[in-house]
């Protein structure tokens, strides 16, 4: 495997957005059609009523909630382990950093989206903007679904720039390699990069600065997107551990669509020369820490609960670990902490293969956790005449494949007019500050250390 | 706009081209280079690295906690609403109000300054080859010299080793 420099990076991460095959587009339309499904579902139950859907009295949290709650831990791919990569300046960063952002804003867009799906009347939306309504009263700030919003928005935004801002430099590259209405379009988007030293500085200090603000935020978004639960009197639910529960949960759910999304640029773009077994390795290393670190907190949950004994909380423990729901929870265990302690755990299983085996476990045992917190606590409250069941309807079906399809179709058509790879980092890799050097490593190149 | 410029292919050339331009006696904030990443590893790679940057995230922070914590207390104490016995202004709610405009302006404000500071068009600043994207190039060139200076410049632009030095 060779390790390409220069001119070859420039030619290998442009290709991608003037060369088309019609795979591209086969998979578009096929994304594209769930994607239609999804919005004719959601079109249906904003015409017919919420009485499609299988969200009924006691539980009113569903699906819904349940893929809000996992989009906005799957955006903790990106920004945040990003960030703290980029602080912590590891090298092998830089050709996972844009694959990682752009999750983070397609999953933040998706999972923003279902408190809009879910409130039933979307043109009321607005209510939960802070400005006073129609009864003159404004929204209440001591609600975490105003929290929400607050923090939501604060991550998108940052999100947002944190991912536009190093493209620009990619985008000088493009303008400067195409021709036509394709190079007056990406001459827009440059705004006159040229690459003075004074424009490479401030952008880095840019990053830097952004990188230290959005890790405080990443985990404040998640931390309050579990007081929406912690905060209520649901059995279960009051618990202090919630919010470093959550957050644990949305990184360990991130780097496992993270390995996914960016094991299958490789195949699709012939990135394999960039996305190396090395990243896979280390990101799997980082989610094995993360499957402990879950597996740690479920513990933690499970065995303050049943000390306490409450009834309520028991009922509710009993559901998950030996009643009803008992498939979904073990399933779950399965897939977020035996199946990445086997596969990541053991060196010889720790391959891309291996990794992404791993991750479509994780993805599928963190949505279950998601489903698991929200519906047996809700349909075992404290009164006991409000007890109940839910199951899902076939429009919450077709709207929750719909997003993952979304997602799909969003990152395809990213990768399409964006660089996926960051081009000058890549290339900034060759030309390191002399003071980021150890002079351990320094020694190392030089071939002869001395013990 | 005139220029007389050279394209280098290592920062190594690069720099000895800047070395020269300046025993020429062409200033500092004469010479323009361009490169298609940070050149840490070179002295002309640490120009102009003195900003505001901080301070002025800082003070968008500072903004951004003073809009929160306004926002929360005006509405707060305009509408005063009895949510299970707490406070009409309640600390604890209210600084995640506060917290996340605090960073949202220090954010914003970041950004803004990047943009005011690096990538608006200001004086001069024309002077490109997109050499330096495509194929790796750094350039180093002095913009709208005097004609007499010209041939100087070009000798110390082309001295380095596989310098191409052209006009613009």
């Amino acid at each position: 495997m060779t390790h390409p420099t220069g001119q070859q990076i420039t030619r290998d991460l442009v290709r991608p957005l003037l060369l088309t095959t019609w795979r591209f587009y086969v998979m578009i339309a096929l994304f594209g059609a769930f994607v239609v499904a999804g919005l004719v579902a959601w079109l249906s139950q904003v015409y017919f009523g919420f009485g499609l859907s299988g969200i009924n009295w006691p539980v009113f949290w569903g699906f819904y909630i349940t893929n809000f709650v996992f989009w906005i831990g799957i955006s903790h791919a990106g920004t945040l382990i990003s960030a703290i990569l980029r602080l912590v300046n590891a090298g092998w960063r830089r050709p996972v950093t844009r694959c990682a952002e752009a999750i983070t804003t397609f999953a933040l867009l998706i999972g923003a989206m279902f408190p809009l799906i879910h409130i039933g009347r979307p043109w009321l939306a607005f209510w939960l903007i802070p400005y006073p309504s129609e009864r003159l009263i404004w929204p209440n700030f001591r609600s975490p679904l105003v929290w929400d919003f607050f923090a939501i928005n604060t991550y998108l935004t940052g999100s947002l720039l944190f991912l536009l801002l190093p493209m620009i430099p990619d985008f000088a590259v493009v303008r400067d390699s195409t021709t036509g209405i394709r190079q007056k379009i990406y001459r827009v988007l440059a705004l006159g990069w040229r690459g003075t030293p004074k424009q490479w500085h401030r952008l880095e200090s840019a990053m830097q600065i952004m990188a230290i603000a959005i890790i405080p935020v990443a985990v404040s978004v998640h931390t309050i997107v579990s007081f929406d639960f912690s905060m209520a009197p649901v059995p279960m639910w009051q618990t202090t551990i919630f919010g470093p529960y959550f957050v644990a949960g949305a990184i360990f759910s991130g780097i496992a669509g993270l390995i996914i999304a960016m094991a299958v640029l490789r195949r699709l773009l012939h990135l394999e020369d960039y996305l190396r077994p090395l990243h896979f390795e280390n990101l799997g290393k980082l989610m094995l820490v993360m499957a402990l670190l879950w597996g740690y907190f479920v513990f933690n949950e499970r065995l303050v609960t049943y000390y306490g004994n409450g009834p309520h909380e028991m009922a509710v423990f009993w559901r998950t670990q030996r009643l009803s729901f008992a498939p979904l929870y073990w399933t779950m265990v399965v897939c977020n902490f035996v199946l990445p302690l086997i596969l990541l755990g053991i060196r010889r299983f720790r391959t891309i293969t291996g990794c992404v085996i791993a991750s479509f476990g994780v993805v599928i045992g963190m949505w279950l956790e998601r489903y698991l917190i929200i519906v047996p606590s809700l349909g075992a409250k404290y009164l006991p005449y409000s007890h109940g069941t839910y199951t899902p309807e076939l429009v919450e079906v077709t709207i929750t494949v719909a997003t993952f399809a979304a997602m799909c179709l969003l990152y395809m058509l990213f990768a399409k007019v964006v660089p996926i790879i960051s081009i000058w980092e890549l290339k900034a890799g060759e030309h390191p500050s002399p003071a980021l050097i150890p002079p351990a490593t320094e020694k190392h190149q030089l071939g002869d250390l001395h013990l | 706009m005139k220029a007389v410029y050279g394209l280098y292919t290592d920062g190594a050339s690069a720099q000895q081209a800047v070395n020269r331009l300046r025993a020429a006696g062409v200033v500092d904030a004469d010479i323009t280079i361009i490169s298609g990443q940070p050149m840490e590893d070179q002295e002309f790679g640490h120009r102009d690295k003195a900003t505001w940057m901080w301070w002025l995230a800082c003070l968008g922070g500072l903004i951004g906690m003073s809009v929160g914590f306004g926002l929360a207390w005006i509405t707060e104490m305009s509408w005063p609403m009895n949510v299970g016995g707490l406070p009409t202004f309640a600390w604890w709610p209210n600084l995640i109000i506060i917290f996340e405009l605090t960073m949202l302006g220090s954010i914003l404000a970041t950004v803004a300054t990047l943009v005011v500071s690096a990538l608006l068009p200001g004086k001069g600043g024309a002077l490109y080859d997109p050499a330096v994207t495509v194929e790796g190039k750094i350039l180093v060139g002095v913009e709208n010299p005097s004609d007499d200076a010209v041939p100087e410049l070009e000798r110390s632009l082309g001295a380095p080793a596989g310098a191409l030095v052209k006009m613009q």
